[in-house]
Order: C-alpha cells, then sequence, then structure tokens
C-alpha cells in the first residue's frame, strides 16, 4: 500500500521542502521505499536542499509530457538507496501541471511499490499548492509560531476538508497533522511565543512533531544535506520522532520542548 | 526570571497573538463555504451606512451560517459612540 503524503502550509519559508526532505530521508531510512516530488513549479528547490541539483537531467513536467520516463526523471538519492527526487521543472507556463498528468505519475509510483510519496506544496494556494494536496491520504501542515503562519494553515486545512479528491468522493478525510517549525522553548517561556498548546487549540488539530529552532536548519541547507541527517542535532532528533509518529508510533513524548536549564549565573542575571 | 528581566518592561505579546488568531480564525471559519458576495455585500452596506452615520470599517460585521439545511445571513452595525 503506498501512502501520498503532502507537505503544505499556505506561508512560505515557514520549512515545507526542509520538513518534505528530512521527512522522506527519514521514512527512507527504516527501508521503506520512498518518492519525494517537487509541486513547486517555475521554483525548484528541493533538489537543492536535498543535494542533488547538478544531477537533474528531466524534470516532473518532462515526465507529465512524456518528454521521457518516470524511471529517467527519478533521482537516486547518494546516502539512502530507497529514496527517489523528481524535481520541480523551472517552466513559467502556469499550466505546466495538470490534475491527469500528476494522477498519472501518482499511479506510477504506485505500480513500482513504492511506500510513500511525499509531495511538496509550494507556497500559496494556486494550482500547485492545489495538485499537491489533491490525492493525497495524509496532510503534513507546516507551521511556525507566529500568527500569519497560524492563520494561513487554517486556510489550507479548509482547502484539505473541501479541495481534495478524498473529500470531493466522499471518502474517508485526509488524515491531517500539524508539524511546528523554528520552535523557541525560550521565548515561548517568556510569553513571547505561541505555544505548542496555543497553536493545537487555535488550529483543533495535534502535533506530529516540533522542530526547535536551530542553526543546523541553515547549515544544512547550505550543505545540501536534509537535516534529519546532521548528526548531534535537536532538530535532526526532532525530525526523527516526526518521522517515528508518522510511521504509528504515537506515544513518543515531544523532546526539546522545555526551556534549557539555565546555570546559576544566568539565573541571577538573566539571559 | 534573572534579575536584569525585573526591569525589562516589555509584556508578553504571546497572549494578544492567541487572542486576535482565535477571533479571526474563527470568522473565517464561519465564512467559509459562504457565498462569494458576502465582501461585496458588506462593502456595499457600510457605504450606505455611512451615509447616515459615520462607523468604523470594522462596525459591519456580516456572518454566515448554515445549520440543518438552513441558511442564516447575520448581520451586525455598531453604532459610534457619541460624542458629547
Amino acid at each position: 500500500m503506498t501512502e501520498i503524503i503532502v507537505v503544505t502550509s499556505g506561508k512560505g519559508g515557514v520549512g515545507k521542502t526542509t520538513t518534505s526532505a528530512s521527512l522522506a530521508c527519514g521514512l527512507a531510512r527504516t527501508g521503506k521505499r520512498v518518492a519525494v516530488i517537487d509541486f513547486d513549479i517555475g521554483l525548484r528547490n528541493l533538489d537543492l536542499i536535498m543535494g542533488c541539483e547538478r544531477r537533474v537531467v528531466y524534470d516532473f513536467v518532462n515526465v507529465i509530457n512524456g518528454d521521457c520516463t518516470l524511471k529517467q526523471a527519478l533521482i537516486k538519492d547518494k546516502r539512502i538507496d530507497t529514496l527517489f527526487v523528481l524535481a520541480a521543472s523551472q517552466t513559467r507556463d502556469k499550466d505546466a501541471l495538470t490534475a491527469e498528468g500528476v494522477r498519472k505519475v501518482l499511479d506510477e509510483l504506485i505500480a513500482d511499490g513504492f511506500d510513500f510519496i511525499l509531495c511538496d506544496s509550494p507556497a500559496g494556494i494556486e494550482k500547485g499548492a492545489h495538485l499537491a494536496m489533491y490525492y493525497a491520504d495524509r496532510a503534513v501542515v507546516v507551521v511556525n509560531p507566529e500568527v500569519s503562519s497560524v492563520r494561513d494553515s487554517d486556510r489550507i486545512l479548509g482547502l484539505l476538508a473541501s479541495k481534495t479528491e478524498r473529500a470531493e468522493k466522499g471518502g474517508t478525510k485526509v488524515r491531517e497533522h500539524l508539524l511546528l517549525t523554528r520552535y523557541s522553548p525560550t521565548r515561548v517561556a517568556a510569553g513571547e511565543m505561541l505555544s505548542i498548546a496555543d497553536v493545537k487549540d487555535i488550529l483543533g488539530l495535534d502535533v506530529i512533531g516540533v522542530i526547535p529552532e536551530s542553526p543546523q536548519v541553515l547549515s544544512a541547507s547550505n550543505a545540501g544535506t536534509p537535516v534529519i541527517m546532521m548528526d548531534e542535532s535537536d532538530a535532526a532528533a526532532a525530525y526523527g520522532d516526526a518521522v517515528a509518529r508518522l510511521l504509528g508510533d504515537e506515544s513518543l513524548p515531544m523532546r526539546f520542548i522545555d526551556e534549557p536549564k539555565k546555570g546559576f549565573f544566568a539565573r541571577v542575571f538573566g539571559g | 526570571m534573572g534579575l536584569l528581566d525585573f526591569f525589562r518592561t516589555t509584556s508578553p505579546s504571546a497572549n494578544l497573538a492567541k487572542e486576535r488568531l482565535r477571533i479571526i480564525v474563527q470568522q473565517e471559519r464561519g465564512s467559509r463555504g459562504a457565498p462569494d458576495y458576502l465582501p461585496t455585500l458588506r462593502r456595499e452596506l457600510l457605504e450606505v451606512i455611512r451615509k447616515y452615520v459615520n462607523v468604523d470599517s470594522e462596525a459591519v460585521q456580516v456572518n454566515y451560517e448554515r445549520e440543518e439545511g438552513q441558511e442564516v445571513l447575520e448581520l451586525s452595525v455598531a453604532l459610534p459612540v457619541k460624542a458629547r
């Protein structure tokens, strides 16, 4: 059984691609066959985050148009044998993606026996975002603890409940999960940032992962290594936990959500 | 909290964010699936009302609800407090 998971958010810059890359790696590391597809037509970026930008020969739109086979376009990850990337096209043609075309590619991946297909959605609520979520079984909504991101996430949840194949055909709902990124326990403790409970409360949805704000995320993207592969990084461990929860381990406690303990000096003088 | 925090005057803003979000998200959920003409209706109502009373742009609220096959359009107009 193949599971199609969309990684979406509405707002840009919250960490969709970072999350797609890390979840894909994390799932593939467990031996599952994973394909991760960049739906951001015109603004290809997943390849850079995955570190395979120089190996892109054919892209998603080429496959849809029949310019090449799916096998030719899938880029096999150099770190994990069971992980494949399908790059976005850089065409400016907004109609390059069609529902039928997307369906065709997904069907071929399903027939090929992939366990997971991750759809990395573009920002916004236009065609690319719509098609990225349309055939999803599950959705990971990436949200920053910040007003505009939370509001946009709620918009996206509305779309997941109405503009997906599952919603239109009246089948079982798309399973939705929240994933908080750029979380700062220190700022939450100071009352400067929305807490996990606040976001949960406003959006009425459970949280599948909380990724702490971390300098490692930038270093990872600089290097073209999905952050989950960075050893000794809190962000990597937090993504690892999110993957375990995606795979069904619901009892796993959240880590990195409490303010780090301060020493005596810091407690007296603040910091 | 350290000694230096004691002298900081900025008040925590997360609660403010939460309250604002709660209101706007609830309002937007309410209008989901509502007819597209609602924003225009609200704008035009505001124009008409402003011919008579000088009200704020947030004084006119249009809410749409659907319950048990019945559609309800709720309009509320908050008139300004009279200056003495």
